[in-house]
C-alpha cells in the first residue's frame, strides 16, 4: 500500500519526462524543419513580398525620377489615372487576346503532341521527345528574333513562300498591322512553350489507366469517342494545371512583343505597358501602378480558376493531402 | 496483317517528320540567316544565294567590332545564371528536404508560397527595384540580377526537388546504419547517389529558366557591366548606321542556342522527369 502510494507520483513522473522527452523531439523536428526551409521561405518572400508591397507604397505618388522633388502624395489618383486611359484597356483587350488564343492553341498542339509522343514506336519515342524539349531550351528573345526574321518584309522568305495565299504577296509587311503583328507574335509564343504544355499532358496521359481504353474500345466505341468520354475526364487534373499555367505565363508576355513590334501598331500588351512607364520614361509612381493593377489580375485569374474549375493546385502539385 | 502494319509505318515516318519540322524549323530559320551576308539579307529565299554563304557574321561577334558587346554578355550571362541557379539549388535542396522528410507546421504555407512566387508577374517586380537598386547601388551589376533571378529559380527548384525527394526511399539510410555504417556514411552512401541526378537535373531547369530572362536583363541594366545575352541582343547594331544587325543577332543567336541544345540532347530524359515529377499527382 505505503509503496504503490510511493511509486505513484514517480511512475507518474517518469510518463511525464518521456511526454516530455517525446514533446522535445517534435519540437527538435519543428525547428529543424523551419532552419532548413526558412531561408528559401525568406528569400521568396523578400524577392516578391516586399517589393510589391513597395509598388503598392510609390503607386500612391505622384513621383517621376526625371523630377524627384516634386514627389506629392496623391492616394489613388494614379490608378484612377490609368483605368481611365484607354491605353490600359487596349494593353488588357490584347493581352487577354492573346492569352486565350495561344492557350487554346496549345493545349490543342499540346494534346496532339502528348498522344504521338505517349503512342509512337518505341524506336522513335526517344527522337521525338528530344525534337519536342529544343523549343523549350530556346531563349524567348531568339526565338522572337527567328520568327521576326523569317517575316520581315526585308530578311523574310514567307511572303515568297507563301504568295499563293490570298492576301498574301511580296509587299505584305506583317509588322505594319495589328492583325497580322498579332499572329507572328502568337506563332512565337506558341512554338516556344507548346512543349511545356505536351510535356505536362504526357504525364497526364500516363495517368489514365489502360484498362479503361481497352474496355471501351471492346464495348466498340469510336477513337474520338474514347478520347472524349475516358481519356479527357481521367486526366481533367492535368489539363486545368496546364491551362493555369499557361494561362498566367500567357499573361505576363513581354519579350516576343518588345523584340517584334515594341507595342506598336496597337499591339502593346500590360507588361509591355509597365515597362514603359517606369523604365522608359521614369514615371515611378503610374509605373507602379500599372504593376500592382498587372499583378491583381494574376491574382483574379488564379482564384478564378481555383474557384471555378476546383484546380486544387497544391494537391495537384505533389503534395499530399 | 503485314500491310497494315507497313501503312502504320509509313503514318508514323510522316508524323515524326513534321513534329521534327515543327521543332527545328526556326532554329534552321535562324541558322541559315546567321551565314548570310548583308547585302544578301534580301534575297527572300531561305538559304544563303549560292556561293553567298558567309561566316562574317560570326567573325564580327566573336573577334570583329561587335566582340566587346557580345562576348561580355556572355559572360555576364554564363556568370550571372550559374550563380542563381547555386543559391537556387543550395536553398532548395535544404528546403525540400525539410519538406519531404520533416514534420513541422507551415509545410504547406511553403509550397504555396513558392507557387505563388512562380505566377508572380515579372513586370510587378521591375518598377519597385529598379529605383531600389539605383538608389542603394545595386543598378547595374551583377548582384542587382542575381537576387531577382531567385524569384524565378527558386520555386521551381524547391517543387521539383521536393517531388525528387518523396521518392527517395530514406529507410536506405537507417538500414545503412543498422548494417554498422556511421550517419555520415549512410547519408553519403545512400542518400546522396539517390538524390544527386535529382539535384543535378533542378540546376539544369534552374539554370534553362534564368538564361532565359529578359525583362529583368533589359530593365536592371544599362551598360555592359551586367547585362545579359538576351537584352544585349536587343542593343545590337548593324556594321554601319545603315546595314541592319540581322547577321549579327542571328549569329549570336545561335552561338547561346548550341550550348543548350546539347543539354537538351544529354540530359533530355531527366529534364523530362523533371519537369512533370512535381506537376501531376502520383
Amino acid at each position: 500500500m505505503s509503496s504503490s502510494t510511493i511509486n505513484k507520483p514517480d511512475a507518474g513522473d517518469k510518463l511525464k519526462k518521456q511526454k516530455m522527452q517525446h514533446s522535445d523531439r517534435v519540437k527538435a523536428e519543428r525547428r529543424m524543419g523551419w532552419y532548413l526551409a526558412g531561408p528559401a521561405f525568406v528569400v521568396m518572400l523578400m524577392v516578391t513580398l516586399y517589393p510589391i508591397l513597395q509598388a503598392f507604397f510609390e503607386s500612391l505618388f505622384a513621383f517621376r525620377l526625371t523630377a524627384p522633388d516634386e514627389r506629392e502624395f496623391i492616394w489613388f489618383a494614379n490608378y484612377i489615372t490609368i483605368l481611365s486611359d484607354s491605353v490600359w484597356w487596349q494593353g488588357l483587350l490584347v493581352t487577354v487576346l492573346i492569352t486565350v488564343i495561344t492557350v487554346a492553341v496549345e493545349l490543342v498542339l499540346g494534346f496532339a503532341l502528348a498522344l504521338v509522343m505517349s503512342k509512337a514506336l518505341k524506336s522513335l519515342k526517344g527522337i521525338l521527345r528530344t525534337a519536342i524539349l529544343v523549343p523549350y531550351g530556346i531563349i524567348t528573345v531568339v526565338s522572337a528574333y527567328a520568327w521576326f526574321y523569317a517575316f520581315d518584309i526585308n530578311s523574310g522568305y514567307v511572303n515568297a513562300w507563301f504568295d499563293w495565299v490570298p492576301g498574301i504577296d511580296s509587299d505584305l509587311n506583317w509588322f505594319a498591322q495589328t492583325g497580322t503583328s498579332l499572329f507572328v507574335i502568337m506563332a512565337s509564343e506558341i512554338w516556344k512553350t507548346t512543349p511545356f504544355i505536351s510535356l505536362l499532358l504526357l504525364a497526364g496521359l500516363a495517368q489514365v489507366p489502360d484498362e479503361l481504353t481497352e474496355a471501351a474500345k471492346v464495348d466498340g466505341a469510336t477513337w474520338w469517342e474514347q478520347m472524349r468520354k475516358v481519356v479527357i475526364p481521367n486526366m481533367k487534373a492535368a489539363i486545368m494545371v496546364a491551362v493555369l499555367f499557361r494561362a498566367l505565363d500567357a499573361f505576363r508576355i513581354f519579350d516576343n512583343v518588345f523584340i517584334m513590334t515594341n507595342g506598336e501598331n496597337n499591339t502593346e500588351v500590360l507588361s509591355l505597358l509597365a515597362y514603359r512607364t517606369s523604365i522608359s520614361r521614369l514615371e515611378i509612381g503610374l509605373g507602379s501602378a500599372v504593376s500592382v493593377l498587372l499583378f491583381l489580375c494574376v491574382i483574379l485569374i488564379s482564384f478564378a480558376a481555383i474557384k471555378i474549375f476546383k484546380v486544387d493546385l497544391a494537391g495537384t502539385r505533389g503534395e499530399k493531402k | 496483317m503485314k500491310n497494315s502494319s507497313r501503312r502504320e509505318k509509313i503514318w508514323w515516318a510522316v508524323i515524326s517528320v513534321l513534329v521534327l519540322l515543327y521543332a527545328l524549323f526556326p532554329v534552321a530559320s535562324i541558322l541559315a540567316t546567321s551565314f548570310k551576308s548583308p547585302s544578301d539579307l534580301t534575297n527572300g529565299s531561305f538559304l544563303p544565294s549560292s556561293g553567298a554563304a558567309t561566316i562574317s557574321n560570326y567573325e564580327q561577334i566573336l573577334v570583329g567590332d561587335a566582340q566587346e558587346l557580345f562576348l561580355t554578355s556572355l559572360r555576364n550571362s554564363i556568370g550571372i545564371s550559374l550563380i542563381a541557379t547555386a543559391i537556387a539549388v543550395v536553398l532548395a535542396t535544404l528546403c525540400a528536404y525539410a519538406i519531404a522528410r520533416l514534420d513541422f507546421p507551415g509545410k504547406r504555407l511553403v509550397l504555396t508560397t513558392a507557387l505563388a512566387v512562380s505566377i508572380f508577374p515579372v513586370i510587378s517586380i521591375v518598377t519597385p527595384l529598379f529605383n531600389l537598386w539605383r538608389n542603394i547601388g545595386l543598378y547595374d551589376t551583377w548582384l542587382g540580377l542575381i537576387i531577382p533571378y531567385l524569384s524565378l529559380t527558386l520555386p521551381i527548384s524547391i517543387w521539383t526537388l521536393a517531388a525528387f525527394f518523396r521518392q527517395i526511399p530514406w529507410e536506405l539510410e537507417q538500414a545503412a546504419q543498422v548494417d554498422g555504417a556511421t550517419t555520415w556514411q549512410a547519408f553519403r552512401k545512400a542518400i546522396v547517389p539517390l538524390a544527386a541526378p535529382g539535384v543535378f537535373t533542378t540546376a539544369i531547369i534552374a539554370f534553362f529558366i534564368a538564361w532565359n530572362d529578359f525583362v529583368y536583363g533589359i530593365s536592371l541594366t544599362s551598360t555592359e557591366a551586367a547585362r545579359p545575352v538576351p537584352a544585349a541582343l536587343a542593343f545590337f547594331t548593324g556594321a554601319s548606321q545603315f546595314e541592319s544587325p540581322t547577321g549579327a543577332i542571328s549569329a549570336a543567336a545561335i552561338i547561346v542556342t548550341i550550348p543548350i541544345v546539347l543539354l537538351v540532347l544529354l540530359f533530355q530524359r531527366q529534364i523530362v522527369s523533371g519537369l512533370t515529377s512535381g506537376a501531376v499527382k502520383g
